[in-house]
């Protein structure tokens, strides 16, 4: 509460009794806030504490109910690639990510660009019905599209979920856009003045400058497909060669018969890489999300 | 003027060629999608024969109780779950602007359950929650208060998938914090010179300034509630045992149909029964009310299109 904080006008006139008063409730607000929020961040931390503790718990102690590993059972992150092809599933759901943002960046960047500096007619239109098709539930037109993959035998792998993003993905095109109309049009005007072309100016100029937003949509897909479990559970079928990580990791427990110890262990596997990379790029995320809540 | 007329001309070429990925991406995989949507709900589909019934898939639709029951589910999940959400994450962001030490750690905290994956997150609360095992129900009884069946209660698996909401609440939490620091310090000072207190200066200067960005998280938070799919999936997948792989069959919604949403029922007749025309009826219906929902984000983003840099 800076604004309580701060002595009001009326309390500096008042005399040194009532500023000490101030000084003491102030000191109160400032420990009840800061408890408040050392409880809140250990509820929110702990359940990652406790997935990590049963982790690394026995067999036999991960079906009690203690709370601490009587003995730190480090090999269970080995054992679950044995149980189950953990590896085959990692390396899908790098194909899947990486072929995604990779695609996505290439096909969403102009179609962003497009529409945060060009004035054609229809324009308007356009934005509108990419924030519409960002919208809408991906299960309002999931039968159509299903039927367009069976009919070119993809139905059993990723591909339905990687090729389409050749063709510009709605959210990132929506972020990206938000970030472009930010950037003043003095410079893409200097750069055209200095003889460059649209796409040398886009390319020169504003990718440059654009690159936070780019790291943010990028990070975004790349995550959203590590996430991702509708898209894989409608497409890769059967096999579990092709299955990813998130769908692996459902059907983990039921179908390798394995106790909560190494479900968790699996678990923190996948939830590993989204933690670290979001300490490496805490910033390009934030930005991101701030991107996302447009007033 | 030709020569501004041919510019634009040449300019509108240009756009086009910007935007002929999506313009493909619009037709192929949305545009003709849905018209096909509308066709194959007038039909019995089931990925071999295709045979026209009229409205019989619609007159299904009335009869078919599990869509009934999921309806009420993912209107359960509107009601409860994304107004919690809101009030949660307006909760913790306004808690992150009072403090003084250690801001930049309790936000970071606080924002990454928001990044865990869905499924392991989901497999995580399921842990936590389950009785006998879990660290929950276990610290609840030392506390000497008795811990539900959670996901295995229909009473109270949605609360559990709730709760899991408002841990990944980090998202909204950052979007609002983004808002309320925005709010320009002068009306505050103003307020306070007026005798305004906390509650007064939140409800009269807070509450009208970041007013759009609350109606925005909670139109956009409904539209995600009415996908709700892969963490009701996975809860009821792991708290049953049961599997998805060949040979055994796994009808979502346990317990008891209690966390069958509406998206999953779609998805149980579209791709799992192969009812696909029917599907196709609850595709429309969740267009219908999603596009509600989306035409209202449109007119507050009208004006956005017309902003020019």
């Amino acid at each position: 509460m800076t604004v309580t904080l701060t002595p009001s006008p009326t309390a500096r006139k008042a005399g040194p009794r009532r500023r000490r008063d101030h000084r003491r409730r102030a000191t109160l607000q400032w420990i009840a806030t800061h408890a408040l929020a050392i409880a809140l961040a250990i509820m929110f931390l702990g359940p990652l504490v406790f997935i990590g503790l049963t982790a690394v718990m026995t067999d036999h102690q991960a079906l009690t109910s203690q709370l601490w590993p009587s003995r730190w059972e480090w090999s269970n992150f080995a054992d679950i690639f044995v149980k189950a092809p953990l590896l085959t599933w990692i390396v899908n759901t790098l194909m899947y990510s990486i072929l995604a943002t990779v695609f996505m960046l290439v096909s969403s960047i102009p179609v962003a660009y497009a529409l945060a500096r060009f004035r054609f007619p229809g324009r308007k239109l356009a934005f509108l019905l990419v924030i519409t098709t960002m919208m809408l539930p991906p299960q309002v037109v999931a039968v159509p599209i299903y039927l367009i993959w069976a009919r070119f035998h993809l139905t059993g792998t990723l591909w339905p979920l990687i090729l389409p993003m050749l063709l510009g993905d709605a959210f990132s095109i929506f972020l990206l856009r938000q970030f472009l109309v930010t950037i003043p049009r003095e410079y893409s005007d200097a750069a055209r003045v200095d003889g460059c072309g649209e796409f040398r100016t886009l390319m020169r100029v504003i990718l440059p400058m654009a690159r936070p937003a780019i790291a943010a949509v990028a990070l975004f897909q790349f995550f959203y497909c590590w996430n991702d479990y509708y898209g894989p559970l409608l497409y890769a079928g059967t096999d579990t060669s092709h299955w990813t990580l998130s769908l692996g990791l459902a059907s983990f427990r039921a179908v390798h018969r394995v106790q909560w110890n190494l479900t968790m262990a699996a678990t923190l596997l996948a939830m590993a890489p989204v933690i670290v990379v979001f300490f490496f790029a805490q910033k390009a995320f934030i930005e991101g999300v701030k991107l996302t809540g447009v007033k | 003027m030709p020569a501004g007329r041919k510019g634009r001309h040449r300019g509108s070429l240009m756009a086009l060629l910007y935007l002929s990925p999506w313009l493909a991406g619009f037709t192929v995989f949305f545009a003709y999608p849905l018209i096909a949507t509308v066709y194959f709900s007038f039909q019995r589909y089931d990925l071999f024969t295709l045979e026209p019934v009229g409205f019989l898939n619609y007159r299904y639709f009335w009869q078919d109780e599990a869509a009934w029951t999921s309806i009420r589910n993912t209107l359960w999940l509107v009601v409860v779950m994304v107004p919690l959400r809101v009030l949660f994450g307006l909760g913790v962001a306004q808690l992150v602007t009072k403090l003084k030490a250690g801001v930049g750690f309790f936000r970071t905290i606080f924002y990454l359950p928001s990044l865990v994956p869905l499924v392991a997150g989901t497999l995580g609360f399921v842990f936590l929650l389950n009785p006998g095992t879990g660290p929950v129900p276990t610290i609840l009884s030392a506390l000497g208060i008795p811990s539900p069946d959670w996901f295995g209660d229909p009473s109270w698996s949605k609360p559990g998938l709730t709760l899991l909401s408002l841990w990944s609440v980090g998202d909204l939490m950052v979007i609002f914090l983004a808002a309320l620091l925005d709010v320009p310090k002068q009306l505050y000072e103003a307020a306070a010179l007026d005798g305004a207190g906390p509650w007064q200066q939140f409800f009269h200067v807070t509450l009208p300034v970041i007013r759009p960005v609350l109606m925005f998280a909670t139109v956009t938070g409904v539209i995600q509630t009415l996908q709700y799919f892969t963490q009701a999936m996975v809860a009821a997948r792991v708290a049953s045992g049961s599997t998805d792989s060949a040979g055994s069959v796994f009808t979502p919604g346990y317990p008891d149909q209690s966390t069958l949403t509406f998206p999953e029922w779609l998805f149980q007749e579209g791709f799992r029964d192969f009812a696909m025309g029917y599907a196709c009826v609850l595709a429309l219906i969740l267009f219908a009310v999603s596009m509600v929902f989306t035409l209202f984000l449109l007119r507050q983003f009208r004006g956005l299109a017309e902003e020019e840099a």
